[in-house]
């Protein structure tokens, strides 16, 4: 489920930068790329059923995405975590790139610095506390994947799908409690490194009211 | 109309219009990747740089929409025909009833009814002990207060995902398998919220609460005339978070309940439709409705839905 995390902000990264700007219809597709965050992750889950279902997925045809193969089932299920997470993943960038100052971006501008050298010399250490906090939040859903396993692929192929949680949760009831105990110990270690992160980052740079 | 002028791409430099841009090729990408504060450019370039934004924008849209426009498509069109049609790209034997059947036989208003009843009780027990504990770690002097606040954010490290078997256990050994408290009792109180909640009383000056101190005014009327009015941003956007959590948990009522009629909308839409591949597009249908609550919140309270998610992203 690690997929889900560059592949998710790099695409929220990518929206939001073609939404912060000033033109005319530009709220229609800010609101269109921040719709996603209305799907659950069971939700997100049939949905990508229309896509990647084996029986009756539009997709099913199309080898990369296939449920069948152990090789691209955690891609094709990693895709409807990444599409379920893009709403927040876009609203997070956009927010923070409303935050970067017009001045800054043309001042840069008069220095002779191209788009590309702007962006990364100035937006992206700009935005990078929204960047570092997506990141955590990601991991941790990554981490705590279940409800797309069950619903698309039940653990299969052959086991290749199945994240952590679904080995604890053992919707199926094949393993002992004493592993899924361990199993349970492991995510804490896993969650507790991840969360200690978000905690420092938040004291120091929450935001809140307006 | 006003727009037909070439617009400079961003308004805050007409000066520089008709400057030579040293970075003229570099300009010309990025009005494919899109990029704040571009320099603007001449009429005609920036009338295509214009076009060219809103073909990608479009497209972008598309892929974004797409698997909704699926979702809706295979709802409503009949299963079987839909197949056999060869899966096409436009509705097929279109069915209106389907909604109508999955409220019917799959009890779709049950779940909602349970999901409702869960989400409520989250809330308003998740406002409440947040906003009293919140109160207590920024306003009141007592031993340990550190100590306690440290316990509180360290709850953090343990979601539901980490103590699933044991809480599990618990709720089966209390024999509440299958019932709201069952489904409610872990989330009645939540270290976000306190987290939160305390970060925007702590905003308020101390003098204010010394004045109303002075004005008689005890600690529940402090909180409730004052602290709360002061802090309802912030409340606010907890309070549709918490909501939207609530709404969309999946893995704790997965299995604090073991029989259908106590499945949350969720949970539920794992099983609906799924034993009649004729039936499927009824569970296509559930998974729309589970969806139309936060549609309304994501319409309604937009701005608290923004604040809620990116606090603690974005530096004020």
């Amino acid at each position: 489920m690690i997929y889900t995390v560059p592949l998710g902000l790099l695409l929220g990264v990518m929206l939001a930068i073609s939404t912060h700007r000033r033109l005319k219809g530009i709220k229609i597709f800010q609101t269109i790329f921040s719709s996603t965050v209305a799907s659950s992750v069971a939700v997100a889950s049939v949905v990508f059923i229309t896509l990647v279902n084996p029986e009756i997925g539009y997709f099913k045809n199309v080898p990369w995405l296939s449920l069948r193969d152990p090789n691209s089932a955690l891609f094709a299920v990693s895709l409807s975590s990444v599409w379920q997470n893009l709403g927040l993943t876009f609203i997070v960038v956009l927010a923070s790139l409303q935050t970067v100052p017009d001045e800054l971006i043309e001042a840069a501008t008069l220095d002779g610095y191209g788009a590309i050298r702007r962006f990364w010399r100035i937006t992206v250490p700009l935005i990078s506390p929204a960047l570092l906090f997506l990141g955590i939040v990601l991991v941790v859903n990554a981490l705590q994947a279940f409800a797309q396993i069950e619903i698309l692929t039940g653990g299969g192929p052959g086991g290749a799908t199945e994240t952590l949680l679904f080995k604890i949760a053992d919707p199926r009831g094949i393993r002992p409690l004493g592993i899924r105990a361990s199993y349970s110990l492991g995510l804490f270690v896993l969650t507790a490194v991840v969360a200690g992160a978000q905690y420092s980052i938040m004291s120091k740079r929450v935001h809140y009211g307006d | 109309m006003a727009t037909e002028l070439p617009q400079p791409a961003q308004s805050g430099a007409p000066l520089q219009q008709q400057a030579p841009q040293p970075t003229e090729p570099m300009a010309a990408d990025s009005s494919k990747i899109g990029e704040a504060g571009k320099a603007p450019r001449s009429g005609l370039r920036n009338a295509l740089g214009t076009a060219t934004t809103y073909l990608v924008l479009s497209a972008l849209s598309v892929i974004v929409l797409f698997p909704i426009y699926m979702l809706l498509l295979r709802a409503l069109s009949s299963p079987l025909k839909y197949i056999s049609a060869g899966q096409p790209l436009y509705p097929v034997f279109i069915e209106w009833d389907v909604f109508n059947r999955a409220f019917g036989q799959a009890s779709l208003g049950r779940s909602m009814g349970l999901s409702f009843v869960v989400t409520f009780t989250i809330v308003i027990a998740q406002l409440l002990t947040s906003v009293l504990a919140a109160y207590a770690f920024a306003f009141l002097e007592f031993p340990l207060k550190k100590l306690a606040f440290v316990l509180v954010i360290g709850t953090l490290l343990l979601p539901i995902e980490v103590t699933l078997i044991a809480n599990v256990e618990i709720i089966r050994k209390l024999q509440l398998l299958n019932s709201v408290q069952g489904l409610t009792f872990p989330f009645l109180a939540t270290a976000v919220g306190i987290f939160l909640i305390r970060q925007g009383f702590l905003g308020i000056p101390r003098d204010l609460r010394d004045a109303s101190e002075l004005d008689g005014y005890g600690h529940m009327r402090f909180l409730f005339r004052v602290a709360m009015p002061m802090s309802k941003a912030i409340i606010g956007s907890f309070v549709v978070i918490a909501f939207l959590g609530a709404w969309n948990q999946y893995v704790w009522p997965r299995f604090a309940t073991d029989r259908g009629a106590w499945q949350t909308v969720q949970v539920a839409l794992r099983t609906i439709g799924s034993e009649n591949p004729g039936e499927l597009n009824l569970g296509f249908a559930a998974a729309i409705v589970a969806s139309l609550p936060l549609l309304v919140l994501l319409i309604f309270f937009q701005r608290q839905i923004v604040r809620g998610l990116t606090a603690g992203a974005v530096k004020g």
